[in-house]
């Protein structure tokens, strides 16, 4: 079965466990310091502490994106089934990750902006953002024939992608109710650890998840591509009678 | 489709990366960028004449310090929002949210008025990008946060 599966052979490691594991704990220590240590932010009080997941969720959705984006190209440039599996975990666990970030967003807009949602350039693309890759996941269920679902979504992928830097330049180009990029100069040491402890934390359980899922897409590829057996020693229906 | 070698495939992430840059170009180049307009400041609504009337316009900018009054009756909030070059007035209804106060970034939903002053439907709150810790020895609770609306209250007894 090894020798013949077209897509390589997929070892069952412990590296995708030891990064959810570390992903979690990461978290716990991180969640726990701002939801406790740290101090309330001066004007927001007890809701900025929303900060500690929405912050490292939007970085990690849009690092999801790029490693989605780098699959699709590696795909097309090397046609190696490896970089399909790779693609399909990491759109949904990008499309997981910018889903929660829109909810996260809206929690913190209501008692801060005074509404759950409004058009504002930032926000609209990034929810065309999370429809584009939606549809691209939507794609991949539709097509039947493998080498066209890698290709047909590769080059969605690429295509989507666009919208990335498009959601990070908004707040830049445009008016907007988000304010811009939040910088070291411009946040209190005090909220540093818990910021960078969730995002290490979300990295870690992102990493994880595309490994599993990755393994998970690769096993189901290797059943499409291997032909179906012939099976010469079951006896025909014919031949009981 | 049989089986594609990746000479054949590479075709395919030349269109695609063409069509993306094409697209990222023409967002970010050209005039669209410029069209796209989430809000006006006072300065564009005033520039606007006659455009801002009757129209549902975004105004955003900042609420100018000491203009706040609440007053009773429907549109019971009056400010000044302020872009350091002109200000219009506005009267807007409803409760505003937790963070609004004389000096922050807001962003009203409404149409001009012409009795001269911007009629608001929608107030929302817009903040910086700074987070800072609360200072020595002061501290941070729900009661003096809620403070920051209750002057607005307060004058209207």
């Amino acid at each position: 079965m090894e020798a013949t599966n077209p897509i390589g052979n997929h070892r069952t490691n412990a590296l995708p466990h030891v990064m959810v594991g570390l992903g979690v704990a990461c978290l716990a220590v991180g969640s726990y310091l701002g939801l406790f240590v740290a101090p309330p932010e001066t004007f927001m009080g007890n809701v900025q502490r929303i900060m500690y997941v929405h912050v490292p969720t939007a970085w990690n959705a849009m690092l999801a994106m790029t490693f989605a984006f780098a699959c699709a190209l590696i795909y097309l440039f090397t046609a190696s089934w490896k970089w399909d599996a790779r693609l399909e975990a990491s759109i949904e666990v990008g499309v997981l990750l910018a889903f929660m970030l829109c909810m996260q967003g809206s929690i913190w807009a209501k008692p801060t902006w005074g509404v759950w949602w409004d058009w504002d350039p930032r926000l609209t693309t990034t929810a065309v953002l999370l429809f584009a890759f939606l549809g691209v996941m939507a794609l991949r269920k539709f097509v039947d024939d493998p080498v066209k679902r890698a290709v047909w979504s590769s080059v969605a992928t690429i295509i989507a992608y666009v919208d990335v830097p498009i959601v990070y330049f908004s707040v830049k180009w445009w008016n907007s109710l988000h304010q811009t990029q939040s910088s070291p100069a411009t946040v209190s040491k005090s909220f540093y650890l818990p910021l960078r402890l969730n995002a290490f934390g979300i990295l870690f359980l992102m990493t994880g998840f595309i490994m599993l899922r990755a393994r998970l897409a690769s096993l189901r590829l290797a059943d499409e591509l291997t032909p179906p057996p012939v099976q010469e020693s079951l006896p025909v229906a014919g031949e009981l009678a | 489709m049989t089986a594609m070698t990746s000479r054949q495939t590479r075709w395919f992430a030349v269109g695609a990366l063409s069509i993306a840059a094409v697209a990222f170009f023409m967002i970010a180049g050209t005039g669209i960028n410029k069209n796209l307009v989430y809000y006006w400041s006072p300065s564009d609504l005033q520039r606007a004449g006659d455009k801002a009337y009757g129209a549902t316009i975004r105004l955003g900018g900042q609420v100018a310090p000491g203009t706040v009054h609440l007053s009773t009756g429907v549109s019971g909030l009056n400010f000044d929002v302020t872009d350091h070059k002109s200000i219009v007035h506005v009267r807007a209804s409803g409760i505003p949210p937790q963070m609004f106060r004389e000096g922050i970034g807001v962003v009203v939903e409404g149409t001009m008025i012409r009795d001269g002053y911007f009629r608001g439907n929608r107030l929302m709150v817009s903040h910086n990008n700074e987070y800072r810790a609360p200072k020595e020895g002061q501290t941070v609770s729900a009661r003096e946060l809620i403070k920051s609306t209750r002057g607005i209250a307060d004058q209207a007894k």
